[in-house]
């Protein structure tokens, strides 16, 4: 398997300690990869790296073969690259529906010629992104909430809505951030399935941040484990489980004797 | 009777008419802040240049208005609000967006908006001079008085055209502001944007259109208030620096990012200001004999004298920042 994302060599440093350290990680095409870590590891700003929220002090993101250091945010968005936030973001004042709605790149509707001069185009496209978002938000099980305000959501369903928005273009990479923190288990099984879902149905790209275990044991394969801002080892969970050294990095010098 | 005719011309009509304008003013101010997170000072020069390009359009056309008529001035005004709103957006793209894109605080763009006051009152000044002038060239400006019936009232209601159209035009530009960010794609990406910038640009929607938009609906709507309150008044270069403090005020009271909560706060200080400065011994005079002898009412009694009329919106915000500062209508989001 080739790799879509790869990063080499990225350095990010906020004024003091350096956060991200020479890192250097590749994730395959098609693969749902875990990035796991103790807290303070860095994983966070190197999502903010790849997606573009934040940019490196040096060293290089390479997206399908292509150096994106340069590309905004929503320019990386419009190439497939996603991503959803440890703390769920949304549109608060807008409800669920609107929120999915919200995110189909280049809508006629965003164009203010076509707003004023072809009406029947913004709502033909309209009509087309509002069927789509309603399958969406049926397979995600917040059919009852659609016409929430997505601020008063719960917390679960609003990493639900992340999850969503991610499906509502045609995403190549998702970069999900914690997808599972706050969600109740039964919520979390659907969670599960809707990843693994769109990996084999729609090959999806998936490169996770998660500190549930039981998780990532199950969805992710390979492993990879960032400490002190660069990459400490890769491979299957099985592997890394049984790895002294994480189990170090997890939980301090003397916790491997058996 | 007549004490109650006079008190409808000086306080509602006036009332309405600058709160009207006051309204127009604040929606700019909020819609700036509620996308670009900045209090945007130059806001009331934008005001007054627009009133100028309709002007300026009105001196190459002044009998145009004859056919239908309408005052000169408002059938060109839509064309000037086209080109104040792409001044506006030439004005960000020159002097904004590059401070946005070092991402300086808040208080930068601030401060960079009084440098564009400054420079928009020096070019009128350059331009047009420093006296006032009428927007009428051709035409006169239409009076209506309305006699009322009974034998009671001798004095009719004055409203100016220009005072109706004003009105008119107010509602309509609220009607289609409401439409276009509950209903059309373009307003929602706006409310969207405003809600959470991160969020909006991660999922693909071009912020720079939307700022775009914005300019040009602040821009127009500016010209919108700044032409119409020279029609029924006149224009004068320093218009804005009369403006700026109760169209702040407004949209302040009303919660800033609140555009309906501007609307409000257009109104709560345009009728301030109007009652702060009427005469209510007006109003009390009928009352006299009722009175002890001895009692004499004054001829004059207003809260304010109307040279200190600008005081009121400034006592306004004051009074909301101590007791309900996030506004009437708890703003920041669109």
């Amino acid at each position: 398997m080739s790799s879509i994302i790869e990063v080499s060599h990225v350095y990010k440093a906020f004024g003091g300690p350096t956060i991200i350290n020479d890192c250097s990680l590749s994730v395959a095409e098609g693969s749902i990869t875990g990035l796991i870590g103790p807290n303070g590891a860095g994983k966070s700003t190197l999502f903010n790296i790849i997606a573009g929220n934040l940019a490196p002090d040096s060293g290089q993101v390479h997206f399908d073969g292509e150096e994106i250091s340069s590309l905004s945010a929503d320019q990386r968005f419009h190439r497939g690259l996603l991503r959803t936030f440890q703390i769920a973001h949304e549109f608060t004042h807008l409800t669920a529906l609107e929120n999915l709605m919200m995110v189909p790149p280049n809508q006629p509707g965003e164009n203010l010629f076509h707003t004023w001069l072809k009406p029947g185009l913004v709502q033909a496209r309209e009509q087309k992104v509002r069927a789509r978002a309603l399958e969406v938000i049926d397979f995600i099980g917040l059919d009852h909430v659609r016409n929430e305000l997505a601020g008063n959501l719960s917390g679960g369903q609003k990493k639900l809505l992340e999850l969503g928005r991610t499906m509502m273009t045609d995403a190549r990479v998702v970069l999900l951030d914690e997808i599972a923190a706050g969600v109740n288990r039964t919520l979390l099984v659907d969670l599960v399935r809707n990843i693994e879902r769109l990996n084999r149905e729609h090959g999806y790209t998936f490169l996770v941040i998660e500190h549930d275990m039981d998780m990532i044991a199950r969805l992710c394969d390979p492993v990879i484990v960032l400490t002190q801002g660069s990459v400490m080892v890769e491979g299957s969970i099985d592997e890394i489980r049984n790895n002294p050294d994480v189990i170090e990095a997890y939980f301090g010098a003397g916790a491997t004797t058996d | 009777m007549n004490e109650l005719v006079f008190f409808i011309n000086n306080v509602v009509v006036s009332g309405i008419v600058s709160s009207s304008i006051y309204a127009m003013g604040a929606i700019g101010v909020t819609l700036v802040f509620s996308i670009m997170r900045f209090a945007h000072f130059a806001h009331a020069d934008m005001m007054t240049l627009g009133a100028f390009f309709v002007l300026g359009l009105t001196m190459l056309f002044p009998e145009i208005g004859n056919a239908i008529g309408l005052p000169s001035a408002l059938i060109l005004m839509p064309i000037a609000m086209v080109m104040t709103a792409l001044t506006a957006v030439g004005i960000d793209r020159t002097f904004y967006k590059p401070l946005r894109d070092n991402n300086v605080k808040p208080i930068v763009l601030v401060i960079g908006s009084l440098g564009v006051t400054l420079m928009l009152q020096g070019l009128i000044r350059l331009v047009a001079g420093t006296g006032s002038r009428s927007m009428y060239i051709a035409e006169r400006k239409d009076i209506f008085r309305l006699e009322l019936p009974g034998e009671l009232a001798t004095r009719p209601i004055v409203i100016t055209e220009p005072q109706i159209i004003l009105f008119v035009f107010a509602v309509g530009a609220v009607v289609a502001l409401h439409w276009f960010l509950t209903r059309s794609r373009l307003g929602k990406a706006m409310r969207a944007m405003s809600d959470n910038p991160d969020l909006a640009r991660v999922s693909g929607i071009n912020t720079n259109t939307v700022i775009a938009v914005t300019w040009m609906i602040a821009g127009a709507l500016a010209t919108a208030a700044g032409t119409l309150l020279s029609l029924d008044v006149t224009l004068k270069p320093d218009l804005s620096f009369f403006l700026l403090l109760p169209i702040f005020a407004a949209a302040i009271v009303g919660g800033v990012g609140h555009p309906y909560g501007a609307i409000a706060g257009g109104f709560v200080v345009g009728f301030a200001e109007t009652l702060a400065v009427f005469n209510w011994a007006v109003l009390l005079r009928p009352f006299q004999d009722m009175l002890p002898a001895g009692w004499e009412l004054p001829t004059y009694l207003a809260f304010v004298g109307t040279e200190y009329k600008i005081t009121v919106p400034f006592f306004i915000l004051v009074a909301i920042l101590v007791w309900r500062p996030t506004g009437l209508f708890k703003g920041k989001v669109l």
